[in-house]
């Protein structure tokens, strides 16, 4: 009887040796396992040699055109150049309303601070503008026109942070296309028009619409 | 250790009755057998019986193969390729589109950096309604990562700020301030969850992994900025709305029960992209890059701009910034 003892001995400190050893194994291991994701799956690989995708600019799809008011056979309104009139008629340099017009851009929104029509468009050409110095601008170049009275906005806009863009952060990787002044500006009266905010929030379960203290909800 | 035989546990000493009939024949011999055989087959049942509470209480359709993955970090290349495949024959049956699952992992020497013009914001909330639509947010619940809080001008009391308004923006008075997920350097959320679902990436990036997440809510209860969302229903989205470009940490479809959060749109900005509330903002009030790149638009905001963190006091160190332009 005395093996036997022997073996039941040793089985019963063999199972608590293994459990203890278990229980230890549990503690310790969590602090040798590494907090990383799995060997080969850090990261992902990321060009670093490749050309800067290019960064384009939206062009203004204003053109030196003004609907004359007529349609042509297919119902398609009859577009003209700004010279056909502007040509044979003295400029009015302290025109600054579109409501003292008889004929012709009635209608037209303004509000741009102070200027008159004559500060950006060019009494010498009308299919340009005319900068600060005077000199001819195409309109496809309008942005340097705003830039000149609008310079930390312009300055923000070369740093990326005015205007809003689309494609890509890194152009290692894909190229972006950037809006101009004039996406959202209309020129003659600049200032960001009023919108309905879109898309409320739902109340979720558990939260209470509250309204801000001062401002009843509605 | 010998001396005293009698007192040995078990077997040892003789007297048990395993013992008892060592000649008893055949016949005992297969009664046993049986009873062996009757016993694992109760067994296996009560087994099943005890763990069949654990599937209605999780979530509908929870596979072996789902209850039993690991965790995201401790797959190998090979088992997140069956997860990733997995997943989108489960997007497949449940939703009926046909999506691509991704693992994007983060790049090299990138630090994600986010900055906000609220000089600039004008509240109309498009951001909202884009990330509702990239990341396969549920139609009903209108879920968003980002909440607009109309702010009165002069303060940055966010407590009393209104996220429901409605009427044309912007309000005078007011000024608009999106606020999601500012992945915080030293993120609060991260610290709480008790099985570590949730972590920070090397780019930045908090994200969670939606499989090992057990819905306690810690997080969500943790945040100062009320950035995180809980799936309190099955996520219902038409087929055709389904964004298909998917990612595994970030807008794949989440099962009920699971917290989820903004992740920059992991899935576009490790590729390079911008993020879509970017995309979608009208006024370009948003600057999104590398930080460690000091050529980027993001350092130039940072480094030209007075920015400021929210609830900085709190030490959570946001890599969202917000500005003012005047």
């Amino acid at each position: 009887m005395a093996s036997a003892s022997r073996l039941g001995k040793w089985t019963f400190f063999g199972v608590i040796g293994v459990i203890a050893a278990w229980f230890v194994g549990a503690l310790v291991f969590p602090l040798f396992q590494s907090d990383k994701v799995r060997p080969g799956r850090e990261f992902a690989p990321r060009p670093v040699n490749n050309e800067p995708h290019p960064v384009s600019i939206r062009l203004p799809d204003s053109k030196p055109w003004i609907d004359s008011g007529k349609k042509d056979a297919k119902g398609h309104p009859v577009m003209v150049s700004c010279a056909t009139c502007h040509d044979t008629r003295d400029p009015d340099f302290a025109t600054n309303d579109a409501s003292k017009l008889d004929e012709f851009h009635q209608g037209l929104k303004y509000a741009h601070g102070s200027q008159t029509c004559l500060s950006c468009h060019n009494a010498n050409d009308y299919n340009t503008f005319k900068k600060a110095d005077g000199q001819p601008l195409e309109f496809s170049q309008s942005m340097q026109l705003c830039a000149q009275c609008h310079g930390p906005q312009y300055r923000d806009y070369q740093n990326g942070s005015h205007g809003g863009m689309t494609g890509h952060w890194d152009l290692k990787q894909g190229p972006r296309e950037r809006n101009h002044c004039t996406d959202c500006h209309d020129p003659h009266h600049p200032a960001y028009p009023q919108v309905m905010p879109v898309f409320p929030p739902k109340p979720v379960i558990g939260e209470a619409i509250l309204a801000p203290h001062g401002s009843p909800h509605h | 250790m010998e001396s005293n035989p009698s007192s040995s546990g078990g077997c040892g000493g003789g007297s048990c009755g395993c013992h008892g009939a060592p000649n008893d024949g055949q016949g005992d011999s297969t009664r046993r057998n049986l009873l062996k055989a009757a016993g694992v087959t109760l067994g296996a049942a009560a087994f099943a019986k005890a763990l069949a509470p654990l599937a209605t209480w999780s979530r509908e359709n929870l596979s072996v193969d789902d209850f039993l993955q690991k965790h995201y970090r401790e797959l190998d290349k090979e088992q997140l390729a069956q997860v990733l495949k997995r997943i989108e024959e489960d997007t497949k049956a449940n939703y009926g589109a046909d999506v691509t699952v991704k693992d994007h992992r983060p790049q090299l020497q990138v630090k994600f950096g986010y900055a906000l013009n609220l000089s600039i914001c004008i509240g109309c909330r498009r951001c909202a309604e884009a990330c509702h639509h990239e990341n396969n947010h549920d139609r009903s619940s209108g879920n968003s990562y980002i909440r607009v809080l109309e702010m009165q001008k002069g303060s940055l009391d966010i407590e009393h700020a209104n996220a429901h308004y409605d009427h044309p923006v912007p309000h005078p008075d007011k000024f608009y301030m999106p606020v999601q997920c500012q992945q915080c350097d030293n993120p609060p959320c991260v610290h709480v969850c008790p099985v570590e679902a949730t972590w920070k990436e090397a780019d930045g990036i908090v994200v969670v992994d939606y499989n090992w997440c057990i819905g306690c809510r810690y997080c969500e209860a943790a945040c100062p900025y009320h950035a995180r969302r809980f799936n309190w229903t099955k996520p219902q989205i038409p087929k055709e709305e389904i964004n298909p470009n998917q990612s595994y940490l970030s807008n794949r479809i989440r099962p009920q029960g699971v917290m989820e959060k903004c992740t920059f749109c992991l899935h576009r900005t490790r590729e390079g992209r911008m993020p879509a509330c970017l995309e979608a903002c009208p006024t370009g009030a948003r600057v999104f890059g590398n930080l460690l790149d000091p050529d980027s638009e993001i350092r130039k905001v940072i480094d030209n701009k007075r920015v400021f963190v929210l609830k900085e006091e709190l030490g959570t160190r946001p890599s969202f910034f917000y500005f003012f332009d005047e």
